[in-house]
């Protein structure tokens, strides 16, 4: 490991939180070296230099949001928690009445943003699910993540990304500078390190998968592989999620979109159970 | 066109809003301080105030409780920005009409998600 990464490693991480793990190395090059043209720098030697010396905020500044763009966020995107709300609980709800069980796994969990904005959610519907055994499953390649995400301690920066103001005041226990997810929350997510190239066969069921922006890290054969193993760990009635830039079209035959529904899909085979009538769920009180 | 007030004594943050902001399409106007900008909104009311508590002559929070008593000051969305990051000052802005908080430092991530979450954008 080089010492321009290992410095930005832990300067990225005193100051957004960000994990930076030896398998992002390739996005310093891709983010940083805009910045460094834009300062007349000749490259990355050149930006760690200036980052140790005192008087270079606006560059730090511009290094920590180049860095920090697309990294995790509560709520990211927020449609695809508007149709966790507004279409997959209310099919999956009157559908599981009689088991009272839903099992959800976020295949890229990351640093919990995710896998905690679902907590988040159910428990702010906890009246209607008393009695439901909810298991929300969150596995990363990164046991460094995890261990974030385990902890659920975030800095003012992320806490302040998508997740709003009464949900922060509401969930998290101001620490100094750092903001602690409530135990009751942490507790809905189990955590665990899995590579999505492995065998799903220990992992069950779900009724919803979340595999939001990690198949971009994959080639087409492997995309390919991963979705339709994917398909069959999901129940029937089952909902699959992807991220707001990938598709399956042209990689699975699986899946099929639903429509007006971005980033929502489907078994392509109907579903043995009827449509439930579908009452739309609403966190009007609280957002 | 949606408008946004930026309010705070600072002519630094004023200008690095600004920049942002305009970039979400918003026009901006700038007050340094809460009369200024309660003057300001009684021409005419923004559709968004970022809005700084510590200023002199008048603060955010004097200048927001006055704000939702002025005729239409119910209507712009109110979004504080501060330095001021512990929970009771965060409860107390939202009590006084507050819509969203932002705490300092804030990057251009923050403020979008934030303007999002309150319909801004």
């Amino acid at each position: 490991m080089s010492h321009e990464f290992e410095f930005l490693r832990r300067f990225l991480k005193d100051r957004s939180g960000l994990v930076l793990t030896p398998d992002k190395q390739y996005l310093i090059e891709s983010r940083l070296m805009p910045v460094a043209r834009r300062h007349n720098l000749k490259g990355l030697s050149e930006i760690v230099l200036l980052l140790g010396k005192p008087g270079n905020d606006a560059l730090a500044v511009e290094v920590t949001e180049a860095m920090t763009t697309n990294e995790s966020f509560f709520f990211r995107d927020k449609v695809p928690f508007d149709h966790f709300q507004q279409v997959m609980l209310p099919a999956l709800t009157p559908a599981r009445q009689s088991q009272k069980r839903l099992r959800i796994w976020c295949a890229a969990a990351s640093t919990g943003q995710e896998p905690y904005s679902l907590a988040m959610i159910l428990n702010e519907l906890a009246a209607r699910y008393a009695g439901w055994r909810i298991e929300i499953t969150g596995t990363d390649l990164s046991r460094e993540v995890l261990e974030k995400a385990k902890a659920g301690v975030y800095t003012q920066f992320e806490v302040q990304r998508g997740l709003p103001v009464q949900l922060m005041l509401k969930y998290f226990e101001q620490n100094g500078d750092t903001w602690r997810l409530s135990q009751n929350i942490r507790s809905m997510v189990k955590y665990q390190t899995f590579n999505l190239l492995d065998s799903f066969s220990s992992m069950g069921q779900f009724d919803i998968i979340f595999c939001r922006n990690v198949l971009i890290y994959f080639d087409n054969d492997a995309k390919i592989d991963i979705m339709n193993r994917m398909a069959k760990q999901l129940a029937p009635d089952g909902f699959f999620v992807l991220g707001a830039a990938e598709t399956v079209v042209g990689l699975s035959n699986a899946f099929k979109p639903m429509p007006d529904k971005r980033g929502l899909y489907i078994h392509n085979a109907p579903a043995a159970n009827s449509a439930a009538p579908v009452r739309p769920l609403s966190l009007a009180a609280v957002r | 066109m949606k408008t946004c007030l930026v309010v705070d004594d600072s002519s630094v943050i004023r200008k690095v809003a600004r920049r942002i902001l305009e970039d979400l399409s918003f026009t901006i106007s700038e007050a340094a301080d809460g009369e200024e900008a309660l003057r300001q909104c009684q021409k005419a009311m923004p559709s968004a105030i970022l809005l700084d508590w510590n200023m002199p002559v008048m603060d955010g929070l004097e200048f927001l409780s006055r704000l939702r008593r002025e005729p239409g000051g119910d209507q712009p969305i109110v979004v504080f920005c501060t330095t001021e990051n512990d929970v009771a000052h965060i409860a107390r802005a939202m009590r006084a009409g507050a819509n969203e908080y932002i705490m300092k430092p804030f990057d251009r991530d923050i403020v979008e998600s934030k303007f999002t979450e309150v319909g801004l954008l």
